[in-house]
């Protein structure tokens, strides 16, 4: 088995700062920008995002956290049901920029979850997604506006993005089976 | 733990989501589902339920509460599932709120009541259930005066059945849902007094409490007239060693029983009890165990109360004291729903002949 690091500690703060320059840049600044992260890593990469927004602008970023396994597509599949979390949308989106945060965007599912599950919450002007790693196999018409790196990853292999808050340091791994 | 380690963990765990490993997703198809060690299909009584169990299904309400207090409170989960609620007895609190928690979920949810169908007729409950199976319905929630209905219905269809009370002897999703108000009330069950006060002899909801809060960690006195209290409870069984019993503390006195309570749980009183002559008469139990003001400062301060409903105020609970703010009981209802979403959700339902 290799796991290989993708990204260091470094990596991943200067892709955060970028990210967090991009999204402004595009929104011709931070106001009206709602930061949503999808439980459970999108949730602590958004705070992180805001925090850097804050740093250079001076304005807060509203952050909120979207929970969206009862959107899943997939759940009569599934043997086990996943965890549920709360949500928590600390303002009203409706004709607001949000921007969809998580940590790997694979086959689009995830973000076409999250998407309906938003939609329970309002209508934002406008719905944008950033992502830490794009590791490409889309199964649907969804593409990330915001990406930390591009991976071109197989199908057997599996990325795993660690934070801090969650994992105990701040680093992404590839970890490709049958490379022993 | 190093990364490696959880890298493969988290593959583990996808496998066992995936079930069968036939799956031709690879690992991490999705984000990590994170899937719940949950594997009850029906939710009949508490006895046998874990406090892990018992932590899940409260967490997960917790997250259902959110939803509730959303503009629209309606979700896409449950689309496609069928749930019955059969009745054989009256409700209106835990009918109406399975039915609302259904919907919530995007479940179809049709009625039946022993008046008004075939019931009428004569036909079986094992009929009955057959037939709702036979049109589609997946998850069945019950309601019978006799013990142990929702076991033989169980055992004879193919389709998740919740009990939603059954004889003298359970009623798990009220119990739930009185231990996560006493959560969100309180921060934990763990270490709380609760005093369970009238007739606990005719109670299936005091019976689903004792298992349920003995699991979570309570501490728990049951108090009533002595007719009213089962032989036996409290009594540690000798012959019976490896049986789990929940511990109780039973108290005929009030006063001892309510002395630094957290929580006080009253029962209805039924007023039938009195002419069977098990109490003398319903003036004489609210002068003894009606839960009023004066008597609520016996416990601790900002203790909370409890009523499972239908009040009888005035016989076994003040007016005063059921709409005052220490009083629980309306967001026990609200809670109610929480909770019966997320059994709704845990449990799945039944797998569509496949």
């Amino acid at each position: 088995m290799a796991d290989k690091v993708i990204m260091s500690d470094a990596d991943m703060q200067r892709a955060i700062r970028r990210i967090a320059h991009e999204i402004v840049e595009h929104s011709r600044g931070a106001s009206g920008v709602v930061l949503v992260g999808v439980h459970s890593r999108g949730a602590p990469l958004a705070r992180r995002i805001a925090t850097a927004i804050q740093g250079f602008e001076g304005v807060p970023v509203p952050v909120g956290a979207l929970d969206i396994s009862l959107h899943r597509d997939d759940l009569p599949r599934l043997a086990a049901r996943p965890r549920v979390q709360r949500s928590h949308i600390p303002t009203d989106i409706n004709d607001k920029t949000v921007v969809l945060v998580d940590d790997v965007l694979y086959t689009g599912r995830t973000a076409r979850a999250a998407l309906d599950a938003l939609n329970d919450f309002g209508r934002p002007r406008r719905i944008m997604l950033a992502v830490m790693v794009d590791r490409g196999h889309r199964e649907l018409p969804i593409r990330p506006d915001f990406v930390g790196r591009n991976l071109p990853t197989s199908r057997d292999e599996l990325v795993s993005v660690e934070l801090a808050e969650t994992d105990g340091n701040d680093r992404v791994l590839l970890h490709s089976p049958g490379r022993d | 733990m190093n990364g490696l380690t959880r890298t493969v963990d988290r593959r583990d765990q996808q496998e066992a989501a995936n079930g069968t490993g036939m799956s031709t997703r690879p690992p991490q198809a999705t984000a990590e589902p994170s899937p719940l060690p949950w594997t009850r299909r029906h939710v009949l009584d508490l006895d046998d339920f874990t406090p892990d169990e018992i932590a899940i299904v409260l967490e997960t309400a917790d997250a259902m509460r959110e939803v509730l207090g959303r503009e629209v409170p309606r979700l896409p989960t449950l689309r496609g599932t069928t749930i019955a609620t059969l009745f054989y007895e009256a409700s209106t609190r835990t009918r109406a709120s399975f039915e609302l928690a259904g919907k919530a979920l995007g479940a179809d949810v049709i009625n039946v009541s022993s008046s008004g169908s075939s019931v009428e007729k004569g036909e079986s409950l094992i009929d009955t259930v057959r037939t709702l199976r036979a049109i589609g319905v997946d998850i069945l929630v019950m309601r019978h005066s006799n013990s142990g209905a929702p076991y033989l219905a169980a055992r004879h269809v193919d389709a998740a059945v919740l009990n939603g009370g059954d004889g003298w002897h359970a009623h798990p999703t009220q119990a739930l849902l009185d231990l996560f108000t006493i959560q969100r009330r309180l921060g934990n069950v763990r270490g709380c007094k609760v005093v369970i006060v009238g007739d606990i002899m005719h109670s299936r909801v005091a019976r689903s409490n004792l298992w349920g809060l003995s699991a979570a960690g309570a501490e728990i006195v049951v108090c009533g007239p002595p007719t009213l209290i089962p032989a036996g409870l409290g009594v540690i069984d000798e012959a019976e060693p490896g049986r789990c019993l929940p511990h109780v503390t039973v108290c005929h006195d009030l006063r001892e029983a309510l002395d630094g309570a957290d929580v006080v749980m009253t029962l209805r009183l039924q007023k039938e009890r009195m002419q069977s002559g098990l109490i003398p008469s319903l003036r004489e139990y609210s002068r003894l165990y009606e839960i009023t003001a004066e008597r609520l400062r016996w416990a601790k301060p900002d203790a909370l109360v409890m009523h499972p409903g239908p009040m009888n105020e005035g016989v076994e609970i003040a007016p005063d004291v059921a709409y005052s703010v220490q009083s629980g009981i309306e967001e026990q209802v609200t809670n109610g729903v929480a909770v019966r979403m997320a059994l709704l959700y845990l449990i799945r339902g039944g797998k569509r002949a496949a």
